[in-house]
C-alpha cells in the first residue's frame, strides 16, 4: 500500500482529542460521512458555527432533546446551508463590529451532502460563493440522496445503480457522468478549493485548517463512503475511499488562487476495476462499461495533471 | 448547559424552538446495543499508534491507563473498520451473543 | 421630535426600518416591494446605519439568510411580495417554529397565474397558518408605525415570533402621502436593543433546528400555537405604549362610524380608506352604515370581532383573495368560524374584490353595502361572489 507517503503512522496521536461530534449519534454502522464530520470538527476547533443542510448527518445528530454537537449548530432546511451560512457570517461580522459579541473570529462552516450541494442546494451555494462571504462550505459526497433511501443525484457516478436509476435488463444504472463540482466552484473565483476523503484523515484535516484560515469563501469536497448505499461491507469503508483515490476516480488536489496542486500523486494509477468490483452498486457493470469508465477516468486525470502543470496562480498572473 | 428533563416532555416543558442546550447529549443513547459483532483486543500486538482511534466513525475509541486504544462498548456499532485498518492486526471482530 | 414628511410609502417603510437599526438585511427585488430594499441599501451606502445588506440570489435565500442572522443574535429584516413569498414559503413556517423574531414587509401582490404585478391579498393569504404574526397597514402612517412596532412585538421575550407587515402593492407602496416620521431618539426609547433568547456562539453552545419525532411534534405544535395565541396580549401592550409615546391609537379592529350601525363592511388594508368615503356617502343618504378596519390578522382577533359586530343586522366581509374551491374567502371563513357559536350574529355576505389590482371605487363599496342589506331578506345563492366580473 502506498498510503504511507501521505500518512505518518503515529500522526493520529497528535490530533486534537476533543470529540466535537459526540458518540450516540444514529448514523449507520461504518458511516464514512460521520467519520468525516468528526475529523473536520477536530481541525476546526471550538470557535466555529456549523450550518447543516437537511440530510443524513442533520437527522442522525440532532433528534430533540439531544444533540451530538459540541459546537454551535443550526439547521433550517435542505437547499439553504449556504444561504443560512451567509446570514450567520454577516451577523457575526456585524455584531463583532458593533461590540455586541466578543472580539474574536468565529468561523462559519456550512455543510451539506451531495444532494444539498450539487442539486437542490446548488443555487444557494453559487450565490454564497459569488458574494465572497467568509464561509467554508464542505460537501460530504456519498454520491446519492442517501438519507431518503439511495436515490440518484448529480454526484452519482456513471454506471452506479440507485433506486431511481436502478440497473436492470433495460438499464445500466446512471447514464450520465458525475458533475465536477470543484471546477464549478473554482470558476466562482473562490481562493481555496480542495478535494479530500476521510480515508486520508491527516490530509483532510490539514485542508480544513487551511480553508479555515482563508478570510473569504472556500470549498472542500470530501468523498464520504456510504457502505449502506454503495453496498460495501462496513469494514471496507476506509478501503473504498482509498481505492477511489488510488485508481484516479477521485483524485486529491487543491486549487489555491487558480493554481492546481496534487495532494497525492501515485506513480501509477490502479485499474478502476479494483475500485468498482468491491461495490454492490456497480456489480452489474460489464467489461465494456468498465472500459468506458477507465477511458473517462484517464481523460479526466490527464486534464487535471495538465492543469497542475500549466495553470498559474492569480498573483502570478496579475503581473 | 441545561439539565435533562424527564421524557416525554409536556408542551410547556419543550424548549422554545426545540432548541437543544445540552451539547454532546447523544451520549445518553447507547448505540452499542445495535451491534452484532464486537472488537476484541490483543494488547500484545497493539503498537498504540492510534489508527483505529482516528478511523472510528463513532469517536468511541480512547486510550486506557496503559495507553492501549480500546472502543467504548456502550457506543461501538461493530462496523469492523478498526479491525480492518489495524496495522499489526491486534483487533479481531467476534460475533456478539 | 417626529417630523412631517411627504414621500413614497415604500421609502418611508425603509426609513422606519432604518430607525430600528437592523443588523442584517437580506432581500431580493420583486415588484412592487423593490423600493423598500433599494432604499434600505441607499441608507446603508450613505453610512446612516451600520447594517450588512446581503444581495441574495433568491427570496428563498433571503429568508434563509435572515434565519441564520437571527439565529446568530442579529436583528434581521427582509421584504417581498407574491411569487417571492411563495418561493420562500418553504422557510416561512420554519421561522416561527424556531422562534426567530424576523420582521418582513410584504407589498401585497397577486399570486400567479396569470402573472400579474398588481395588488391583491392572495400572497399573504397563502401563508395563513404559518405561525407568523400578521399586521395590515391601511395607509402610510400605519406602515411606518407598524414597521417599528413589529420589531418590538417580535423580540419581546413572551413572544419571540416573526412578524409580517402587509402593505398593498402599488396602492400603498408607490403612493406618496404626508406622514409623521419619528426621530432616532424616539425610536431608541420605544425599541430597546435586541437581546436574543439564544444565539449561535461558542460561548454558549446551542443546537437550533432539531428533528422532532412523532413523540414530541404534537407538543411542539401546541407550544407554537399557544405562542401565537398568547402574543395578542403583548401586541395590545405594545400598541398601548405606542399610543402613550406617539399619540396614535391602534386596535385589532378599528371602527369607523360604528355607533348605531346596522350594516357594516369589514376590510383589510388600504381598501378601508375608500370604504370610509362610501360609509360617509351612505350615512348622508340615511343608511346606518359603518366600517370595521382589521389591523391584526394573526393571531385572529376573535374577541374583538364578536364585540364589534354586536347589534349589526348585516356584515359585508371584503376579501381580496379567491378561495378556488373553498367555502368562502379567507377572511370570511375566519369571521364565520368565530361567529358560528354566537347566539346573535349578523347576516354575512362575502365579496371578493380587486383581484390582480382591479380598481375599486367608492361606488363599488356603496353597491356592496346595498347588496348586504338586501341579503337579509333574500339570501344570495352563493356563499361568496367575485365582485365586478364582466359576464356575471
Amino acid at each position: 500500500m502506498n498510503t504511507v507517503e501521505n500518512f505518518d503512522l503515529y500522526a493520529p496521536r497528535l490530533v486534537d482529542k476533543e470529540e466535537y461530534f459526540a458518540a450516540g449519534h444514529r448514523a449507520c454502522s461504518g458511516c464514512g460521512e460521520a467519520l468525516a464530520i468528526r475529523l473536520m470538527c477536530k481541525a476546526l476547533g471550538e470557535d466555529t458555527v456549523i450550518v447543516n443542510a437537511t440530510g443524513c448527518m442533520e437527522v442522525v445528530s440532532v433528534m430533540y432533546p439531544t444533540t451530538a454537537w459540541n459546537l454551535p449548530w443550526i439547521h433550517v432546511a435542505f437547499p439553504n446551508a449556504a444561504s443560512v451560512g451567509s446570514g450567520v457570517e454577516a451577523a457575526l461580522k456585524v455584531l463583532r463590529r458593533k461590540g455586541k459579541i466578543a472580539d474574536r473570529r468565529i468561523k462559519v462552516v456550512a455543510i451539506g451532502g451531495d444532494g444539498g450541494t450539487f442539486d437542490i442546494g446548488f443555487q444557494a451555494l453559487s450565490g454564497a460563493m459569488e458574494r465572497g462571504h467568509d464561509l467554508l462550505y464542505v460537501c460530504f459526497d456519498n454520491e446519492a440522496y442517501m438519507n431518503t433511501g439511495i436515490q440518484r443525484s448529480g454526484a452519482t457516478p456513471f454506471g452506479a445503480s440507485t433506486t431511481t436509476n436502478p440497473a436492470g435488463a433495460a438499464s445500466q444504472g446512471k447514464n450520465e457522468w458525475k458533475k465536477n463540482i470543484a471546477e464549478i466552484i473554482a470558476s466562482h473565483n473562490v481562493p481555496y478549493v480542495a478535494t479530500a476523503c476521510h480515508s486520508y484523515p491527516i490530509d483532510f484535516m490539514n485542508k480544513v485548517k487551511k480553508a479555515r484560515a482563508i478570510e473569504g469563501p472556500s470549498y472542500i469536497h470530501c468523498l464520504s463512503v456510504c457502505p449502506t448505499g454503495w453496498r460495501v461491507p462496513t469494514e471496507d469503508c476506509i478501503k473504498a475511499g482509498r481505492l477511489a483515490v488510488e485508481t484516479g476516480v477521485f483524485p486529491l488536489y487543491e486549487i489555491e488562487e487558480g493554481k492546481y496542486t496534487m495532494s497525492l500523486a501515485p506513480e501509477k494509477l490502479r485499474p478502476v476495476g479494483d475500485y468498482l468490483k468491491i461495490q454492490g452498486r456497480f456489480r452489474h457493470l460489464t467489461p465494456d462499461h468498465i472500459g468506458r469508465i477507465q477511458k473517462r477516468v484517464n481523460l479526466e486525470y490527464n486534464k487535471l495533471l495538465d492543469k497542475v502543470e500549466n495553470l498559474h496562480s492569480w498573483s502570478e498572473l496579475e503581473g | 448547559m441545561e439539565k435533562a428533563k424527564k421524557w416525554p416532555e409536556k408542551w410547556q416543558e419543550v424548549n422554545p424552538g426545540c432548541m437543544v442546550f445540552r451539547p454532546g447529549s447523544t451520549r445518553e443513547y447507547h448505540t452499542g446495543t445495535w451491534r452484532s459483532q464486537r472488537p476484541v483486543y490483543d494488547t500484545g500486538k497493539c503498537i498504540k499508534c492510534g489508527v483505529c482511534y482516528i478511523f472510528c466513525p463513532e469517536g468511541c475509541i480512547t486510550q486506557d491507563a496503559d495507553g492501549y486504544f480500546m472502543a467504548d462498548l456502550d457506543y461501538c456499532k461493530g462496523c469492523g473498520i478498526c479491525a480492518h485498518e489495524c496495522w499489526p492486526g491486534a483487533i479481531t471482530m467476534v460475533e456478539e451473543g | 421630535m417626529s417630523k412631517r414628511i411627504g414621500m413614497e410609502i415604500a421609502l418611508a417603510a425603509a426609513e422606519a426600518v432604518a430607525l430600528c437599526k437592523p443588523d442584517v438585511v437580506a432581500a431580493y427585488p420583486i415588484t412592487p416591494n423593490t423600493h423598500i430594499p433599494e432604499h434600505l441599501s441607499d441608507i446603508v451606502a450613505e453610512g446612516r446605519i451600520d447594517t450588512d445588506f446581503i444581495c441574495v440570489e433568491s427570496e428563498h435565500s433571503a429568508l434563509s439568510a435572515c434565519c441564520g442572522a437571527s439565529g446568530a443574535g442579529a436583528r434581521a429584516f427582509t421584504a417581498t411580495s407574491s411569487q417571492g413569498l411563495l418561493y420562500m414559503a418553504e422557510i416561512v413556517p420554519v421561522v416561527p417554529s424556531m422562534r426567530l423574531p424576523i420582521v418582513m414587509a410584504i407589498g401585497n401582490r397577486a399570486v400567479s397565474g396569470p402573472i400579474n404585478i398588481w395588488n391583491d391579498h392572495s400572497d399573504i393569504m397563502s401563508q395563513r397558518d404559518s405561525g407568523w404574526i400578521s399586521l395590515f397597514a391601511a395607509d402610510g402612517q400605519e406602515t411606518i408605525d407598524m414597521m417599528i412596532q413589529a420589531f418590538k412585538i417580535a423580540e419581546h421575550r413572551n413572544v419571540m415570533l416573526p412578524v409580517n407587515v402587509n402593505l398593498d402593492g402599488f396602492q400603498l407602496t408607490h403612493v406618496v402621502e404626508p406622514m409623521m416620521l419619528p426621530d432616532q431618539k424616539e425610536v431608541d426609547r420605544f425599541l430597546p436593543a435586541y437581546k436574543p433568547y439564544a444565539a449561535l456562539h461558542p460561548d454558549n453552545i446551542v443546537s437550533m433546528g432539531a428533528l422532532g419525532m412523532p413523540d414530541i411534534f404534537n407538543e411542539a405544535a401546541m407550544a407554537k400555537d399557544q405562542a401565537l395565541v398568547n402574543s395578542k396580549k403583548v401586541i395590545l401592550e405594545v400598541w398601548k405604549e405606542w399610543e402613550e409615546q406617539f399619540g396614535r391609537k391602534y386596535e385589532p379592529i378599528g371602527a369607523y362610524r360604528m355607533k348605531g350601525a346596522e350594516v357594516a363592511l369589514l376590510t383589510l388594508g388600504s381598501m378601508g380608506d375608500t370604504a370610509e368615503v362610501a360609509v360617509d356617502e351612505l350615512r348622508d343618504k340615511g343608511v346606518k352604515a359603518g366600517l370595521l378596519k382589521m389591523k391584526l390578522w394573526r393571531p385572529f382577533p376573535a374577541e374583538e370581532l364578536i364585540k364589534a359586530v354586536k347589534g349589526l343586522a348585516s356584515l359585508a366581509v371584503i376579501d381580496r383573495s379567491a378561495p378556488f374551491g373553498g367555502a368562502c374567502g379567507p377572511v370570511c371563513a375566519e369571521v364565520k368560524a368565530v361567529l358560528y357559536d354566537q347566539k346573535e350574529r349578523p347576516s354575512i355576505t362575502n365579496h371578493i374584490i380587486g383581484l390582480g389590482g382591479r380598481d375599486m371605487v367608492v361606488g363599488d363599496f356603496v353597491k356592496i353595502v346595498e347588496q348586504a342589506i338586501s341579503a337579509r331578506k333574500k339570501k344570495p345563492r352563493e356563499a361568496y361572489e367575485i365582485y365586478g366580473v364582466r359576464g356575471s
